[in-house]
């Protein structure tokens, strides 16, 4: 995992060294090093929490700029459905597709047009013989990543099937090829518009064996203005939208589950809920359930770090914008037997034992008494003052580290304060 | 041969909702170790059904977990009502859980089974009106 790129960033002179990150994010994956943020790439699950809760906006999300698509000649955007969310009096998905097409891209293809299809396609999945119950969504990259570094017991429940996002990516490809035979394959460029940083880690680390079929993912933030500009009342728009309700909803939590057309489901949304519920499956808790949907954000991809509306209010603009659609218009051929190998995964990307101490358990449990002896001789008030997150965190980076001196600020000022109460 | 490690709890009898509590903060501690994660899974099990008996019919207790290189020991220890027939108590479905208790989706009967089924070997020692202590042991293989 030495080599995964992450797309959240710090920006060290805007950080002030507080503790807000240290303490919201889930994998403790922060540190404070000498007055400023730091953070450990091999526990990053790019949630984005950190830059949710920065108030110097020293967390960044490094998407791709719009600038990058230049370099093909046909050009296809690839809207998440939480795009349609975003914007106020607005009653028709194609002011927005007619818009991305004004902005400089050629063709439109719509992520919920996929999810519809991926839909229909995990319902048969969830009939086929030995399929783990409860079967956990694979859409969420995040939540896929924290699978795999923390929950790794629970990776044969999760569903293999792509999320829309790359269905959608193969799909416009297939379709650019057929209408414009002309094209080269390194000439078509696919951008994602995305809610969040971890789609932008999962295209460009790709996912175990699984290469990414996107191009580029651009921030829906760096594309609001532009599209606000250019999205006009217009008598000869278009109609480009191919997408009903189902596919509209998978932005919201909960959208993903109602299209299963399956009352035993449970949808959880925001990071810690999330984990809540992975912990529930672990104990083997959730065995009335068929499907899990997990979002990292709260309320689902609406609350996504790169959005600019408020998730409750995008997920209302969501509702009425499908309301007057058909549940869904997307479906395979009715004679289709198996899920076809475009909408599949292979295995899961390898586990990197996120806490495991050392490969040795003797090793291991030698640490381990270590960190019980240390932690009982810090203060436990998980202040963050050390710079790690927690008590518990400090005695275990400590032993990591093999430090053998404690240099937690509260202990070291209570010392000092003594020797001076006993008059040095 | 390094010390077996011991990982002590104090399970809380008053609040129905916390319980569980040690289960999972003992399986944080044991993935640190790199334990297998079967070891791990079976575990967790059998200690938070364990755990939950405890809240159930004794209003709480102790949990011990002592790792060593190879076997992980659970210990569970009460000072409840004790268990009047370990036999029938073992058996799938029978439960003197309260209808209170069944409201709240516990009491089917199937807490000693799986702690059994889900641990190595078992051994349970009781005594009506002084408490119940059972140790469980799973492997490392």
């Amino acid at each position: 995992m030495d080599s995964y790129e992450h797309s959240v960033l710090l920006d060290r002179k805007k950080c002030t060294g507080c503790t807000n990150c240290l303490h919201h994010c889930p994998t403790e994956a922060i540190r404070i090093i000498d007055g400023h943020a730091v953070i450990n790439q091999d526990r990053c699950i790019d949630c984005g929490e950190c830059i949710r809760i920065c108030a110097n906006n020293a967390k960044r999300a490094e998407t791709d700029s719009l600038e990058v698509m230049k370099r093909f000649r046909y050009k296809i955007a690839l809207p998440a459905p939480s795009l349609y969310g975003q914007f106020n009096n607005m009653d028709d998905v194609d002011y927005i597709l007619n818009g991305l097409k004004k902005i400089g891209f050629d063709d439109v293809f719509e992520v919920a047009k996929a999810a519809e299809l991926v839909s229909a396609y995990t319902r048969k999945y969830l009939k086929a013989d030995g399929v783990a119950k409860p079967l956990i969504s694979s859409a969420c990259p995040a939540v896929l990543r924290l699978i795999s570094l923390v929950y790794p017991s629970l990776e044969d429940h999760v569903l293999h099937m792509l999320p829309p996002m790359e269905v959608a990516a193969d799909w416009a490809r297939m379709k650019a090829k057929e209408e414009h035979p002309e094209l080269a394959d390194e000439e078509i460029g696919i951008c994602f518009i995305s809610p969040c940083p971890s789609k932008m880690s999962y295209v460009h680390n790709n996912f175990g064996e699984y290469k990414s079929k996107v191009d580029a993912v651009v921030a829906i933030s760096d594309v609001y203005f532009r599209l606000l500009d250019v999205m006009k009342r217009d008598e000869n728009m278009e109609t480009l939208s191919e997408t009903g309700m189902n596919g509209i909803m998978w932005a919201s939590s909960g959208g993903e589950s109602t299209a299963i057309l399956n009352e035993d489901y449970l949808a959880a949304d925001g990071i810690d809920n999330v984990r809540k519920v992975l912990e529930e499956i672990e104990n083997g808790n959730i065995q009335h359930v068929r499907f899990v949907e997990l979002n990292a954000c709260p309320g689902g991809c609406v609350g996504g770090v790169l959005t600019v509306q408020n998730p409750f209010i995008a997920k209302s603009r969501l509702r009425s914008i499908s309301r007057c659609l058909p549940i869904a218009v997307n479906f395979p051929d009715k004679d289709e037997q198996y899920i076809p190998d475009n909408f599949l995964f292979g295995e899961m990307p390898a586990y990197v034992p996120m806490s495991r101490l050392s490969s040795n358990i003797g090793e291991s449990m030698r640490m381990m008494a270590d960190i019980q002896r240390i932690r009982k001789a810090l203060p436990g008030i998980d202040c963050g003052a050390c710079g790690a997150p927690n008590c518990r965190a400090h005695a275990e980076d400590m032993v990591r580290a093999g430090i053998k001196e404690i240099s937690c600020p509260i202990l070291i000022a209570r010392r000092e304060e003594k020797q001076e109460n006993e008059g040095f | 041969m390094s010390e077996p490690l011991v990982f002590h709890y104090e399970v809380d009898g008053s609040d129905f909702t916390s319980a569980g509590t040690a289960s999972v903060a003992v399986k944080k501690s044991l993935r640190q170790l790199g334990l297998p994660s079967e070891v791990i899974r079976k575990l967790s099990i059998a200690m938070y059904e364990g755990e939950i008996n405890m809240v159930i019919h004794a209003s709480g207790g102790t949990a011990d977990v002592i790792v060593t290189e190879d076997y992980v020991d659970i210990v569970l220890a009460d000072q409840g009502p004790g268990i009047e027939d370990v036999d029938k108590a073992m058996q799938e479905g029978y439960s003197t859980a309260t209808a209170e208790i069944h409201s709240l989706g516990f009491g089917a009967g199937m807490g000693l089974p799986n702690m059994k089924r889900y641990s190595d070997e078992m051994s349970i020692e009781t005594e009506l009106g002084v408490g119940t202590t059972i140790r469980m042991r799973i492997f490392m293989k």
